[in-house]
């Protein structure tokens, strides 16, 4: 069913009763061409690229609870394309681009809102730093601003320029960066995959990996053995768990990340603000809510929630920046279970088993990510070449040497 | 969440520095690039119980705790000097 605003005013006038599921809760077949394991994000994003792309529609993404149960519906929603270093660049560089196209090629209201980020910069350091990364943003052809102190004024007067801790030097601004509704995002590509006849599988726990003579030849699932040529891995959090199945072990460490939101509000934040000496970022929904986030709790932990000590550490860094939010109640908080790497880059590859692929390491920057990872992931599974913008995201990286540390804070997983 | 520091007992989460699985006890014996690899960035990444290394700041101590990484359960804490430091050949 394609919709359209004449959809919408001729099911309203009938009761609504003409609208149909979007997508079909087929029983998983006994073969497939390729499977997706995960159905979050990144893996609706695949199974839409190679069944649109590659033709490849014999195809399945098994779930083990819900689409989009995952980070994909936990998220902070920040959409931006400002990296500095090689590979990283061109890819959300790419990425960002499939956003701008997003719900046209979707058919499909993602409510992709490019308000502008800022980053806030506190130190003549901080601000050369600033100045190099726009001008890298600049040279992969995407948009930067330098603000100075005045020009950060301008356009958010409320922030606490007078800090004696953390003065206010300026900002860059990124245009085109902004927020999307994170749930929408999963629920388009799972639309457009299930129109191209992609099955998607819920409640269907992938057990066990098969493997025969370094060849994947299938999978145990909840709902019994299916068999593949191709699997794909893609399951951010969970990664470390799968992949041992496969009798890998990955370069990843599970950690917590806590985001929290409040009550609904009149608009007052009109873009997506980061602090980076507090570790303090945040933009407002369009219910309202100001949502926003800072670091990880810093231990391994699978629990999707978080400790005390980091909420404290939140809210100071907020009330640092943007003394005005101090009245705003919280309604929520949560936890999302992040896959870091030991250089805070992600993982679009394959492995030393033939037709087994992975997509994994997010760290926290997976949501803007979501269109590019599942493009370059179908690309790899359909051809067995990495795609030109993931062709540094490579398994192997950190034992060659070849790591992208973009935030250059070193070889530990819960740094980045 | 509170660790129990073997010297000073029940402490505040904050008090320690979190510095990832205890597989960094484990430094390899020979020069095998596959077993750094293995040593300074693979990792097992449980759901479930684990040992990893935490820093008691204010008495200076390196500790292994033992813990669940889904309910955030601390079991124990050993100092790193009172564990055999395993050395994986």
């Amino acid at each position: 069913m394609r919709y359209s605003g004449l959809k919408v005013i001729t099911e309203g006038l009938f009761g609504n009763k003409g609208w149909k599921p979007a997508w079909r809760d087929p029983a998983p077949k006994p073969e497939y061409d390729a499977i997706i394991v995960g159905g979050g994000g990144h893996g609706l994003a695949t199974a839409y690229y190679l069944a649109k792309d590659h033709g490849l529609t014999n195809i399945a993404v098994l779930e083990k609870g819900y689409l989009g149960s995952g980070n994909i519906g936990r998220n902070t929603t920040i959409v931006r394309a400002n990296y500095f270093l090689q590979g990283n660049s061109e890819f959300y560089s790419h990425s960002l681009k499939l956003w701008e196209g997003l719900e046209a090629e979707l058919n499909y209201n993602v409510m992709h809102s490019q308000r502008g980020l800022i980053n806030l910069f506190h130190s003549d350091g901080q601000r050369d730093a600033f100045v190099r990364r726009g001008n890298a943003m600049i040279n992969q052809s995407d948009d930067a601003v330098l603000l100075d102190r005045e020009g950060v004024r301008k356009l958010l007067p409320y922030l606490d320029f007078d800090n004696t801790r953390f003065p206010i030097y300026g900002g860059l601004l990124h245009p085109r960066g902004g927020t999307a509704r994170h749930d929408a995002v999963a629920w388009g590509y799972a639309r457009g995959a299930d129109t191209r006849g992609v099955d998607l599988i819920q409640n269907c726990e992938v057990t066990g990996i098969d493997i025969e003579n370094g060849q994947v030849t299938g999978v145990q699932t909840s709902r019994g053995a299916i068999r593949a040529k191709k699997v794909g891995m893609i399951v951010a959090g969970r990664s470390g768990q799968v992949a041992a199945m496969a009798g890998m072990r990955l370069p990843v460490e599970s950690h917590v990340l806590q985001a929290f939101v409040t009550e609904g509000l009149k608009p007052v934040i009109d873009h997506v603000i980061s602090f980076g000496m507090g570790h303090f970022y945040i933009s407002q929904s369009d219910k309202g809510g100001l949502v926003f986030g800072g670091d990880l709790d810093f231990y391994a932990s699978y629990a999707s929630r978080g400790n005390l000590p980091m909420v404290e550490h939140v809210m100071e860094a907020g009330m640092t920046l943007m003394p005005m939010i101090g009245r705003a109640k919280v309604l929520r908080s949560w936890g999302g279970i992040m896959d870091m790497t030991p250089d805070g880059s992600p993982i679009i590859d394959k492995t030393h088993i033939n037709g087994l692929y992975i997509d994994c390491g997010w760290n926290y920057g997976g949501f803007k990510a979501v269109p590019a990872s599942g493009w370059c992931m179908a690309h790899l599974m359909a051809t067995d070449k990495s795609h030109q913008f993931a062709r540094r995201f490579r398994l192997d990286r950190f034992a060659t040497g070849h790591v992208m540390d973009e935030e250059g804070t070193g070889s530990q997983h819960n740094l980045h | 969440m509170r660790i129990p520091c073997p010297h000073c007992g029940q402490r505040d989460r904050r008090e320690f520095y979190y510095s990832g699985a205890d597989d960094l006890l484990h430094r390899p014996a020979t020069d095998d690039p596959a077993a750094w690899d293995n040593y300074l960035h693979l990792r097992d990444n449980p759901a479930g119980d684990t040992r990893d290394l935490w820093y008691h700041e204010p008495c200076g101590t390196w500790i292994v705790v033992s813990r669940n990484t889904v309910t955030h359960a601390v079991d124990g804490a050993q100092a790193v000097t009172d564990v055999a430091q395993g050395v994986r050949t």
